[in-house]
């Protein structure tokens, strides 16, 4: 059992941990004789002003009170926590890649040349024809991705009104038909966790412009029915959307574009390991069949003479990011590609799913669904999944998600990724043994040994304090 | 090969195949045969060090040009320490906070991140992010329409505007059915008249800039703001967090939404990645598009962190979420929050300072060169000015280009040139160069 304490700093008594920067050195200037008229500057500014050491010290320890993929396992499913090589960072950090996106093509060819590159390496991997790069994550290419659904059905003729989308589906797949003005046609899943066929054929209609899937599902199976699921949506005029989230499972295995998918959007910080940052950067490039080229966002790469340029495409959804999207995060990207090529990709995947695979075998906790691949979701049955959650982060490991999908009571959604070893599997295992044979009552005071104890959600919603300058004056 | 980041030795893949109970890895994919991938990709497989040259070598093939650039996208010396302290591996490879008490790092320098955004402008809401600005405009447009106080639909927006911000704004106002129209410029500022000659109570929400896209500081905020305010639309602005240490506070203009791009603070010139501001009036709070930090206490009555209003998110509230939006740029977050720190209110003043003369003394010594007449525009600057060209501007770009300087082209005789500090050491230079090319 593994024994595990993480950083933190309180003074005896007090009633914080490491005080703000605000509290630590915070500076009120005047603004006096400065080169603009008076009445164009504001008086004075207050912001925090740390010496240099001051500064490295506070973010060190803040860094110290945050668990990361290298701190230990990190089986948060959905979100692919794989390991992120260090050599992608360098590659990123290239002098000869930092150039502002308003230079001529001409100046550019290396940058052009390799999105061409990428582009040409995610086609190869999802199957499909062309892939912009330009969303800067995977909500952003979903919104790509059905704006693109809907320019090719307007481009028709052909006004449709809904989305169809299963219950176990991502909350952004709902948000995005959404934002695209689409209403939302919630599909119930089967009784084995799929997409069940009669409700499909249900749902399906010529208002249908398309019908957002993942796959393997969030439950981690494999839609067997796909082909059909195609024909359906296909034979109602619609289009079928691949989320990418779960392609982690999948590399050199399936591609969705061999399934009968007409759009997908990649998600690079899962599949393809760069950094997830703590929120982002990520980067969602959308891939599409070739009828659905023409409409993908302004301006795409292409070689020309020898080199490579941008164009307009035909019938362009027009731009969904300012510029050309996450840039550093898909260089990152290009790397991680690179360096694994085909039997590297394709080992990933096959990790993955054995990781995935052992671990379940190990725990206490029942998984109703299955054959599941490089994630299954557990039932915490009698328990409460997010105290479940909390007794694990005891034990030195990240929990799983929790509480989603609701297709599973108490869900406890696990992905270990390939970067697991036997060792930290059976380090997870344990964890979820000691919180299965604990009693309710050291759940719910659970976490004991995180930089906080449990924190009050409801505090916290009930009366915003957002910022150091909402703060109580005594604290 | 197999992928170098999976730990197993082929004993342990076999003995944890025997724990499952199956012979081989393919027994698990559930498959079928019909769908399933037999082909290559044909990516070759690369060493660390190969990967590392075949990637120096295709961006080698960049230009190395000095770039005088700007229009949305700025470079400032980022300090070492950002770097060093960003890199650590609890902040760049955690993910969203969705177990506070393993994460109060990352929480705690959101929430400073937010404070700062909160002094800024005055205003009382800041997001954790948005993608940038373009998109962070594209949210508060949709924004506007989840307030009860606007009736109207239109956006109105000025006619001199970064052609891909427009464009991203336009994506974002096409699902809700959004017209997004423009009012003129004149002089690079807002032509304020002939704002108010265009809108109307069909407006939701008024944006203009500060800095505008031509570098110049708007000299009539205030009057926009009224004006937004009189025909009940949001007054949105856009403007960076290194100008507003020293212009006037949104907050005192009016503003109702502040969005800008943010990543000036920390990250500098990567191919217009960016840091999406997004800052608000608490009355929108629960309209907020994004993640939001919040203080609470824990269960030993200390002050901790955690994401907060949560109910406004796509995790919980699907196609009734205020956006779409979950993964954001967290970690540019931090990197500007660093940067904004290293250099304190004194240094962040002294550098938009410093914005303000560099681009004045630099427009003024370009008006001596002969060819060239700058600024165009009468009002004060930041960082960047617009000059006519007597000769045509493409062949003037062409010219500097062959020099080893980049500046914007941006009508037939109008250049667009942008200095901050750390391209002092070349401002010689390239008045040099314009003076060859320019004649």
């Amino acid at each position: 059992m593994t024994i595990y304490s993480q950083a933190s700093w309180t003074d005896e008594g007090d009633d914080r941990y490491e005080p703000l920067l605000s509290e630590k050195a915070n500076e009120r200037v005047d603004i006096e004789d400065s080169p603009l008229p008076d009445e164009l500057t504001r008086d004075s500014l207050e912001l925090p002003a740390p010496a240099e050491p001051e500064l490295a010290r506070h973010y060190t320890r803040l860094s110290q009170m945050n668990y990361g993929v290298e701190s230990g396992p990190f089986p948060l499913g959905s979100c692919t926590m794989k390991y992120n090589p260090s050599f992608t960072e360098d590659i990123a950090a290239l002098p000869a890649a930092a150039v502002h996106p308003d230079r001529p093509d001409r100046t550019v060819q290396g940058t052009l040349g390799l999105c061409h590159r990428l582009q040409d390496y995610l086609g190869r991997i999802g199957g499909m024809d062309a892939v912009t790069l330009q969303p800067p994550a995977g909500a952003a290419g979903e919104f790509t991705g059905i704006q693109i659904a809907k320019a090719y059905h307007q481009h028709n003729d052909d006004d449709r009104s809904e989305v169809v989308i299963p219950d176990s589906a991502h909350g952004t797949n709902f948000a995005t038909a959404a934002m695209a003005g689409y209403s939302v046609v919630e599909l119930p899943s089967g009784d084995d966790g799929r997409v069940d066929i009669d409700a499909l054929e249900a749902a399906v209609s010529e208002e249908t412009a398309a019908l957002m899937l993942t796959n393997p599902n969030t439950l981690g199976l494999f839609e067997r029915d796909i082909e059909r699921v195609a024909d359906i949506v296909h034979e109602a005029g619609g289009l079928l959307y691949y989320d990418g989230a779960n392609l982690n499972a999948l590399l050199g295995r399936a591609r969705p574009g061999d399934m009968g998918f007409d759009v997908m959007h990649y998600n690079v910080h899962k599949t393809f390991a760069t950094p997830h940052g703590g929120g982002g950067p990520g980067a969602g490039p959308v891939g599409v069949t070739e009828e659905l080229a023409p409409f993908l966002p302004d301006p795409h790469v292409r070689q020309s003479n020898g080199g490579y340029e941008y164009y307009r495409p035909d019938h362009s959804i027009g731009k969904v990011h300012g510029y050309y999207g996450n840039w550093p995060v898909l260089v990152k990207a290009f790397a991680y590609i690179t360096r694994l090529g085909d039997g590297g990709l394709a080992d990933a995947s096959a990790k993955a799913v054995l990781n995935a695979n052992y671990l379940a075998e190990r725990i206490p906790y029942e998984v109703p669904f299955g054959p599941f691949h490089h994630e299954f979701v557990a039932s915490a049955g009698e328990q409460d999944a997010a105290d479940v959650a909390k007794g694990m982060l005891d034990h030195g490991v990240h929990p799983p998600t929790t509480k989603w999908p609701e297709t599973v009571d108490e869900a406890l959604m696990t992905e270990p990724t390939e970067g697991e070893s036997r060792r930290s599997l059976d380090q997870l295992a344990a964890a979820f043994e000691a919180v299965h044979g604990a009693d309710d009552g050291t759940l719910s005071a659970a976490p004991k040994r995180t930089a906080a104890g449990r924190i009050d959600q409801v505090r916290a919603a009930r009366t915003p304090r957002l910022a150091w300058q909402a703060l109580d004056s005594e604290q | 090969m197999t992928s170098p980041y999976a730990p197993h030795t082929d004993a342990e893949t076999e003995a944890m195949l025997d724990a499952v109970g199956v012979d081989e890895i393919d027994a698990l994919f559930d498959v079928p045969d019909s769908v399933a991938f037999d082909g290559e990709f044909g990516i070759p497989a690369h060493g660390e060090r190969e990967t590392r040259r075949e990637a120096a070598k295709l961006l080698g093939r960049n230009d190395d040009l000095t770039e005088f650039l700007g229009r949305g996208h700025y470079t400032h010396y980022v300090p070492s320490v950002v770097d060093d302290l960003a890199s650590r591996s609890e902040f760049l490879t955690s993910y969203t906070q969705y177990q506070p008490e393993v994460a109060q790092g990352f929480l705690q320098a959101l929430f400073e991140y937010q404070s700062m955004l909160v002094e800024l402008t005055g205003l009382d809401v800041a997001n954790c992010s948005m993608y940038d600005e373009a998109t962070a405009l594209g949210e508060a447009a949709t924004l506007s329409q989840r307030v009860r106080a606007v009736s109207g639909e239109t956006i109105l927006v000025p006619d001199q505007l970064r052609e891909g911000k427009r464009a991203v704004l336009e994506s974002y106002a096409e699902g809700p059915g959004l017209p997004v129209e423009s009012y003129p410029m004149a002089d690079g500022q807002a032509d304020v008249a002939a704002l108010a000659e265009t809108i109307d109570d069909d407006v939701a929400l008024v944006y203009a800039e500060t800095p505008t896209v031509r570098g110049v500081i708007e000299e009539r905020l205030t009057d926009i703001g009224e004006l937004a305010d009189d025909h009940d639309a949001l007054f949105c602005l856009g403007s960076d967090p290194i100008a507003l240490a020293l212009l006037e506070r949104p907050a005192d203009v009016g503003a109702d939404v502040v969005v800008g791009d943010a990543a000036s603070l920390g990250t500098g010139t990567a191919y217009g990645f960016g840091l999406g501001m997004f800052v608000t009036r608490e009355d929108y709070l629960r309209q907020v598009p994004g993640r939001l930090v919040g203080a609470s206490e824990d269960s030993d009555g200390r002050r901790a962190y955690t994401l907060t209003l949560q109910t406004r998110e796509q995790h919980i509230r699907k196609e009734r979420a205020t956006s779409n939006i979950c993964t954001n740029q967290a970690w540019v977050a931090l990197r500007a929050a660093m940067h904004a720190a290293w250099l304190g209110p004194d240094g962040l003043v002294d550098l938009a300072e410093d914005c303000v003369t560099r681009a004045r003394d630099l427009a003024s010594r370009l008006n001596e060169v002969i060819g060239v007449q700058a600024p165009v525009h009468e009002g004060h600057h930041f960082r960047e000015f617009v000059a006519h060209t007597d000769q045509p501007a493409r062949a003037v770009v062409e010219d500097l280009a062959a020099e080893g300087y980049a500046v914007h082209a941006i009508d037939e005789h109008l250049i667009q040139v942008s200095a901050t500090e750390v391209t002092a050491e070349a401002e010689d230079g390239l008045v040099g160069a314009i003076a060859e090319v320019a004649k």
